[in-house]
């Protein structure tokens, strides 16, 4: 990825910790943090207040990569997915610790820390959440 | 508001063109547009040029001063301006040389779209084409472009029960269509059973689900409809020009398979011309992926919600089918050089209506509908063209 480490380094909250935010003014919840509310605009400036989410979720749709950009052929096949989170947003993962068939829409998930990407170039490692099936 | 009509168009062979370079391609585009519109240099207000991503592909950027320097215009001091939508990139020059000329600033304007893929390696290629996604909240994670559109194909299927044969007969179609154009990268039919077999890019999507890298150019003339006569005799009108976004990431859309940035293209078009989607006679649409045209000839409203891979399945959208759909071949098989693709498209529409499409001519076609799309669908333009 294109960037020095600063682009890295400043999303770190978000990538670390799931830290959306939340619309004071419609309570709507946005992952990644939005600087005002779509729905409330105007109304919503200077009322967004950050939140850490809960991290857990649900399976929207997903795909497993077979040809994977050069910071993952490592790691190709691997499953991505779109999850609904509890709170609302919906984010773009890798799902990790099961068997890539196992994978399915619906599936309950939860956030687990993980490395992300080497940057062949620097060698930088970059960290971020990943997303495992929840035992029941 | 004034009336538009393309008075031209050219078109190179789409292709891996290794003997050719960026600044030929376009040249060669514009120079065929040019002499079909029987225009000189001196007839053109503006150029628009639509490229996605020379600086990544060909380390060149500047690229509207450019194409006037390699067309031989830099004595005239044309005003050049280069348009950037990623894949949309040419249906958004289209709309600017529309919109110059309806708001009465300019007469003629030469449109044209390019991108030289080629010149890079396939995964930097590949790379590339992913700017079109949120790099911070998509690409990062890993998800590839023919990820995010495997990820509508998967949520298309698990909601409307779409098969991965219907899928393939969008590919079968296309190089059916395909192989009747001279212009196309792949002029060959293709079997379902090899685009079922293809090697797996992305699951449900394999290689033959996915359009290629291409080089190549396209162009078209547009001039305001009351001075036409001055230059042709068979001028096809712009009767609407539509366009919209949404937001960059695929996950935050309303819908995962419905791209609402064409359902709004498509409602401004459809208003402006005063038409409803049956009376279409031929479409155009941006099939970068097999699923990608079943969603459009959906968000086009051709066919309810959920009915796409039906509606390919029962052959609607072939050349002698009821609608026939991307007769050009589409991006999968008359290739996807990025920012010529919109361009090429409103050349294919255009010949159709003046008979001019040879063995792939739709018959009694008189109104073609051209839809381009930018990323996995944040940007749309949609436009409609009627013979005269
Ligand atoms: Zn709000």
């Amino acid at each position: 990825m294109a960037g020095g480490v600063a682009r890295f380094w400043r999303e770190i909250p978000q990538r670390y910790n799931i830290i959306g935010n939340k619309c004071g003014s419609c309570e709507r919840v946005f992952f990644p943090p939005r600087e005002a509310c779509p729905h409330c605009r105007r109304k919503s400036l200077g009322k967004m207040e950050d939140i850490k989410l809960s991290g857990k979720g649900e399976i929207i749709t997903y795909t497993i990569i077979h040809v994977g950009p050069e910071a993952f052929k490592e790691q190709v096949p691997y499953p991505v997915a779109i999850i609904k989170l509890e709170e609302g947003p919906q984010i773009t993962a890798q799902i990790v610790d099961c068997n890539i068939d196992e994978v399915k829409i619906g599936m309950k998930v939860e956030n687990t820390f993980r490395r992300i990407q080497e940057d062949g170039y620097t060698g930088a490692i970059y960290y971020g959440y990943k997303f495992k099936p929840v035992k029941e | 508001m004034r009336d538009v009509v393309v008075i031209g168009v050219g078109l190179t062979k789409f292709g891996e063109l290794w003997d050719k370079s960026f600044r030929r391609l376009i040249a060669e585009a514009g120079s065929k547009a040019i002499l079909d519109a029987n225009i000189g240099g001196k007839d053109i207000d503006a150029m628009y040029i639509g490229s996605m991503s020379s600086g990544r592909f060909v380390g060149q950027e500047h690229v509207g001063a450019l194409v006037a320097d390699a067309s031989g215009f830099s004595h005239l001091h044309i005003p050049a301006t280069r348009v950037e939508g990623a894949c949309a990139s040419g249906g958004l020059a289209i709309r600017e040389g529309y919109l110059s000329i309806a708001s009465g600033m300019n007469d003629i304007v030469v449109v044209g779209g390019v991108e030289k893929m080629n010149d890079v390696g396939g995964n930097f290629a590949t790379e590339t084409l992913a700017t079109a996604a949120d790099q911070e909240w998509e690409a990062f994670f890993g998800v590839t472009f023919p990820g995010l559109y495997a990820m509508i194909a998967k949520r298309h299927m698990h909601e409307y029960g779409t098969t991965k044969e219907q899928l393939a007969q969008v590919a079968v179609k296309n190089h059916a269509n395909g192989a009747l154009n001279p212009y196309a990268q792949y002029q060959r039919e293709i079997t379902l059973e090899q685009v079922l077999n293809a090697t797996m890019v992305a699951r449900p999507l394999g290689l033959l689900d996915c359009s290629p890298v291409t080089d190549g150019a396209a162009s078209v003339v547009l001039c305001a409809a009351e001075k036409a006569k001055e230059f042709t005799d068979k001028p096809v009108k712009i009767i609407a020009s539509g366009q919209g976004s949404d937001t960059l990431a695929l996950h935050s859309r309303r819908d995962i398979c419905t791209l609402d940035a064409t359902v709004h293209a498509a409602k401004m078009a459809y208003k402006q011309a005063n038409l409803t989607p049956s009376d279409i006679d031929l479409a155009e649409v941006h099939d970068c992926f097999t699923i990608a045209e079943i969603c459009a000839i959906e968000d086009l409203g051709f066919v309810e919600k959920g009915q796409g891979g039906k509606a390919v399945e029962n052959k609607i959208t072939t050349l002698d089918g009821s609608l026939p759909v991307n007769t050009s071949g589409g991006l999968k098989s008359k290739g996807h050089p990025v920012g010529a693709t919109g361009v090429a498209q409103l050349v294919e529409i255009a010949q159709q209506l003046r008979r001019e499409a040879e063995k792939r001519q739709v018959k009694d076609a008189r109104i073609g509908l051209a839809h381009n799309i930018g990323g996995s669908g944040a940007t749309c333009t949609v436009h409609i063209l009627e013979a005269m």
